[in-house]
């Protein structure tokens, strides 16, 4: 296949969906599949049948719209309505009277507007309209375009350039610049040269990542391309947690598609251009999606990190020069080419361009996942998107980066959601969940819980974080069960910062996060554990509750 | 008689080997210029029953691994204006806190040194005050002012520390203080 | 200045050092004392134990002085209040993880984590300490192996790989949990691996490895892997 045949292809996929006057797309995502979407998929098919309509009326299995929590999400096109928790017995209905009759089912359409008003999808383009295993869909809503416009008109020190201008950073949390790094990668001389594509997304609650992969995973796929392209490597892993089956399956697929339209192996679309990819299997811990830690556990060791430098840039896998870029960061790469650097830094703010994918959890309305410009205020993004707080509770916090972000206040709500502003209140980017805390939960139990998970996560190399952690933990089981010191606010404190400034990655770097923030922000609910053994949540003393109801009896 | 001009000192003896008062007594003829200043007023090596009150200086031997124990030290503490850790099994727990690796329940600990290892008439003792789940090191029951570990803590160190004590001067055990 | 020399002051001290120099062999070549615990000359740097923490004026950071490569007119302090508060910290979390029971160990007064606890002045340890219980192999005829004692500093581990070349030892599970094995998790007695060549006990700092029924103070030998070195380079 050439690079002309690409626009053929593109062209003969669009005539063949116009064909169709209705689109059925049935999200069979993972968040979907469980609630039955399977099933739903399958009562479509049969009903379009039945009602003699499939011939203008195409049902598709798509990828996630981001309603997750009422699943399964089916949307009907055109119009874009979106119905929710579909089930097989009310298709017919569906079929029935939204393709036949004209009239949308509107107690099944999905209960809030606002969901989508304040998004902006540039890596969630695809997700939800296309059919994930079919490289024709992909290449019908402009796929591999730009990895044909890379190869036809532009230089690899062009496709940089391109990237740098558009100001985009890394989505694995860090933010570091995407283009420094690309250009360090081609600036060096040793050969060969590798990427990795993260895909380990080891957080609680967290799925964006996952939903990429099954929603878009050519999407990736061309990322890495340009990438390669761009940076000279021939060689590229996606490194994927093995508890993602769905999404391994999806990219399996998507990859043999890729290598049998030529647009992997040893000349992509039949230019000089060589680049091949493989997948390679997490086995499930957190410290797995740390950049080094993937680079030692690709080359087959166990997954632990190493300090740096050297920086995977000039020695990762296997000592060569090693490109190491989260599946988000790129994802927006085809957006960058096909619509140039400068339009893309327009997005979101001027420090910090783009959007975000978020998680969206906990307490709230309209759980989901997410995309936001950047600089977006959390505000907007709890009360707007997500529709509030369930059953109009108060708010009270806003966990904001995973299990090591910040627990943020109600004054900070005002926030814009960027690297630079978060990292100054305590809280991460992260991973990219966002978990509302209503008045239901107690601080110290949240900020608890989350030390018993990196407790459990810490790969074991640096004191800090092996050792250290266990303190802390340890601090917040006698605070939580009655036997709480006022010094153990003072210990905690001390003991944060320094697992915060001492240890050897990320994760240790940023695991004291919920405890220095809550103690930061919510000193109050500590000191009310300690001095009045009292839970204003009632989450913590279940022990000393027990107890008493012994006695009682 | 009470002697006013003199340092009250106190030694109580809990869960540990008496080596940390046989290196206190090592002291040798340090100990004669020391009985100028000090009075014992509460040891295992003098006849007092009760511990008194107002005593300036408590030296503190061995883990606290029982009810009695853990008693007769809040009950010290109070009464004591500096308390010392002596030695590191009231430092640490030390050998004293060994059996905490093999069970936090106190008749399976029991079980296990007098029936299970006996080898001649095995029997729980009773009427002996009640273990508490584990041996502690006394800062997690009480107060600690000032530690002096080893095993046992040098004579020379015991005797420097209460010098600067006595002296008003500060401690720093940097150089001076050795586990083991 | 010759070329790939850098220049930089360590406690004010300026220093001149070849470019590439780890800021921890940097102080030592100046007589500059940094404590450590996970490092061994001639293994390769490992950055596990936290000791070695060194501030670098201008940054807010800290760094681990034997993975941080010098660079010209770095200002490097090696002492500060903070430091030291830093490495009784990781001292005393170290101490409390672990058995560790000076009076009834083999290496009594031949410890290095004993010995930094003495000169740091780690008289207690504030945090509860755990008494753990981990298997204690003493199936090989002479080692021993007392994961107990261990710190998990994998000095072990580096030297049966990088310079006996074996790869005997190696780490299982993570976190607190994590403990050295032998081959797949076998008994040391039942090693096909092990060539017996004792540099683990040589190296380790703790009594974690030992040789049985010789003094410590004979067998520890923390220069087994700069002497190999020396020799196979010659």
């Amino acid at each position: 296949m050439k690079l002309a045949d690409l626009q053929k292809i593109a062209e003969h996929e669009v005539d063949f969906q116009r064909a169709y006057k209705h689109r059925i797309n049935v999200c069979c995502s993972s968040g979907c599949v469980p609630f039955g979407a399977l099933k739903v998929l399958k009562a479509f098919e049969d009903a379009v049948k039945e009602f003699s309509v499939e011939k203008d009326c195409k049902v598709a299995k798509t990828g996630c719209v981001g309603t997750c929590s009422v699943g399964p999400a089916v949307i009907i096109e055109p119009g874009d309505y979106l119905y929710q928790s579909v089930t097989p017995e009310r298709v017919r209905e569906t079929v029935r009277d939204h393709i036949v009759l004209g009239l949308p089912v509107k107690d099944m359409l999905y209960h809030s507007e606002d969901f989508f008003k304040k998004q902006h999808r540039l890596v969630l383009r695809n997700a939800g309209k296309i059919d994930p295993s079919r490289i024709e869909d992909y290449i019908a809503m402009g796929g591999y375009s730009a990895i044909v416009k890379c190869l036809a008109t532009m230089t690899p020190q062009g496709v940089i350039y391109e990237v740098t201008r558009s100001g985009l950073r890394g989505r694995g949390g860090a933010g570091f610049p995407t283009g420094q790094k690309w250009s360090l990668v081609a600036r060096s001389h040793s050969t060969p040269k590798y990427i990795v594509a993260n895909l380990d997304e080891g957080d609680p609650g967290v799925f964006a990542n996952r939903t990429l992969a099954e929603a878009d995973p050519h999407a990736i796929l061309e990322g890495m391309l340009i990438a390669a392209y761009a940076v000279g490597a021939e060689k590229g892993y996606i490194y994927i947690r093995a508890e993602y089956p769905l999404a391994i399956q999806t990219l399996q697929k998507a990859i043999v598609q890729a290598r049998a339209m030529t647009l992997l192996g040893d000349s992509v679309l039949e230019t000089p251009f060589k680049f091949d990819l493989e997948l390679r299997f997490g086995a499930g811990a957190f410290v797995a999606g740390e950049e080094t830690a993937i680079l030692a556990s690709v080359e087959g060791r166990r997954a632990m990190p190493r300090p740096r430098p050297p920086y995977p840039a000039n020695s990762g896998l296997w000592g060569k020069p090693t490109l190491i870029q989260n599946v988000e960061t790129l994802a927006n790469i085809p957006v960058i080419i096909q619509n140039g650097g400068e339009w893309f830094s327009k997005v979101g703010t001027t420090k910090c361009s783009g959007t975000k994918c978020f998680s969206l959890t906990g307490q709230i309305n309209n759980p989901g996942l997410i995309e936001v410009p950047m600089g977006i205020t959390l505000r907007e993004v709890v009360f707007e998107i997500g529709g509030g707080i369930q059953n109009n509770r108060p708010f009270k916090a806003v966990l904001v980066g995973g299990p090591s972000g910040g627990c943020l206040p109600e004054a900070l709500l005002d926030l814009p959601i960027d690297y630079d502003s978060l990292t100054k209140v305590g809280a991460i980017m992260g991973s990219g969940g966002i978990v509302v805390i209503d008045d239901q939960s107690c601080m110290v139990d949240t900020a608890k819980f989350f030390t018993d998970f990196c407790v459990e996560e810490s790969c074991g190399k640096c004191v800090p974080c092996r050792a250290g952690l266990v303190k802390v933990q340890e601090i917040f089981n006698r605070i939580t069960t009655g036997d709480g010191k006022v010094e153990d606010i003072a210990a905690l404190d001390k003991a944060g910062n320094y697992i915060k400034e001492a240890s050897l990655c990320g994760l240790g770097q940023t695991a004291p996060n919920p405890v220095l923030t809550t103690l930061r922000y919510f000193r109050d609910e500590y000191l009310e554990h300690i001095v009045d053994k009292k839970c204003r949540a009632g989450k913590c003393f279940r022990n000393l509750v027990k107890e008493e109801e012994v006695e009682d009896q | 008689m009470p002697d006013p001009a003199k340092v009250r000192v106190a030694t109580i003896w809990l869960s540990g080997c008496s080596g940390c008062h046989m290196s206190f007594l090592d002291q040798d003829e340090a100990l004669i210029d020391l009985a100028q200043q000090i009075q014992l007023v509460y040891s295992p090596i003098v006849d007092i029953k009760v511990f008194p009150e107002n005593v300036d200086v408590t030296l503190v031997e061995g883990a606290v691994a029982n009810e009695d124990q853990q008693e007769l030290l809040k009950f010290a503490r109070v009464r004591t204006k500096i308390l010392i850790s002596l030695g590191d099994c009231a430092v640490t727990g030390n050998v004293t806190g060994l059996r905490n690796s093999l069970s936090n329940s106190p008749q399976a600990t029991l079980t296990r040194a007098f029936i299970e290892t006996a080898d001649v008439n095995p029997q729980i003792p009773t009427d002996v005050p009640a273990l508490l789940p584990k041996a502690l090191p006394l800062h997690e029951v009480v107060k600690v002012d000032y530690y002096i570990p080893g095993c046992p803590p040098p004579a020379g160190l015991i005797n420097w520390v209460i010098g600067r004590l006595m002296r008003g001067l500060p401690v720093n055990m940097e150089g001076r203080s050795k586990f083991g | 200045m010759s070329a790939g020399t850098v220049k930089l002051k360590i406690d004010n001290i300026e220093v001149n050092v070849p470019e590439g120099t780890m800021i921890l062999e940097a102080a030592r070549a100046n007589g500059v004392v940094i404590p450590t615990l996970c490092d061994v000359e001639g293994l390769t740097a490992y950055g596990g134990c936290r000791m070695c923490m060194v501030e670098i004026h201008g940054s807010p950071k800290l760094f681990a002085s034997c993975v941080t490569p010098v660079s010209t007119g770095m200002e490097i302090v090696t002492q500060s209040d903070k430091l030291k508060e830093y490495r009784k910290m990781a001292l005393q979390f170290i101490l409390s993880e672990r058995s560790h029971i000076c009076s009834v160990c083999v290496a009594n007064n031949s410890c290095e984590l004993q010995k930094l606890a003495n000169e740091l002045g780690v008289d207690h340890v504030q945090f509860e300490r755990e008494w753990t219980s981990f298997p204690v192999d003493s199936t090989h005829d002479f080692l021993v192996l007392d994961r107990n004692r261990c710190i998990l500093c994998t000095r072990c581990v580096r030297v049966c790989d990088e310079i006996e070349g074996v790869h005997t030892l190696d780490l299982k599970l993570r976190g607190k949990d994590e403990q050295v094995i032998v081959d797949l998790d076998d008994q040391w007695g039942e090693s096909t691996s092990c060539t017996s060549c004792r540099k683990c006990a040589k190296v380790c700092p703790v009594g974690a490895i030992y040789v049985e029924g010789e003094a410590l103070s004979e067998t520890k030998d923390k220069n087994v892997a700069k002497f190999v070195l020396s020799r196979r380079n010659r």
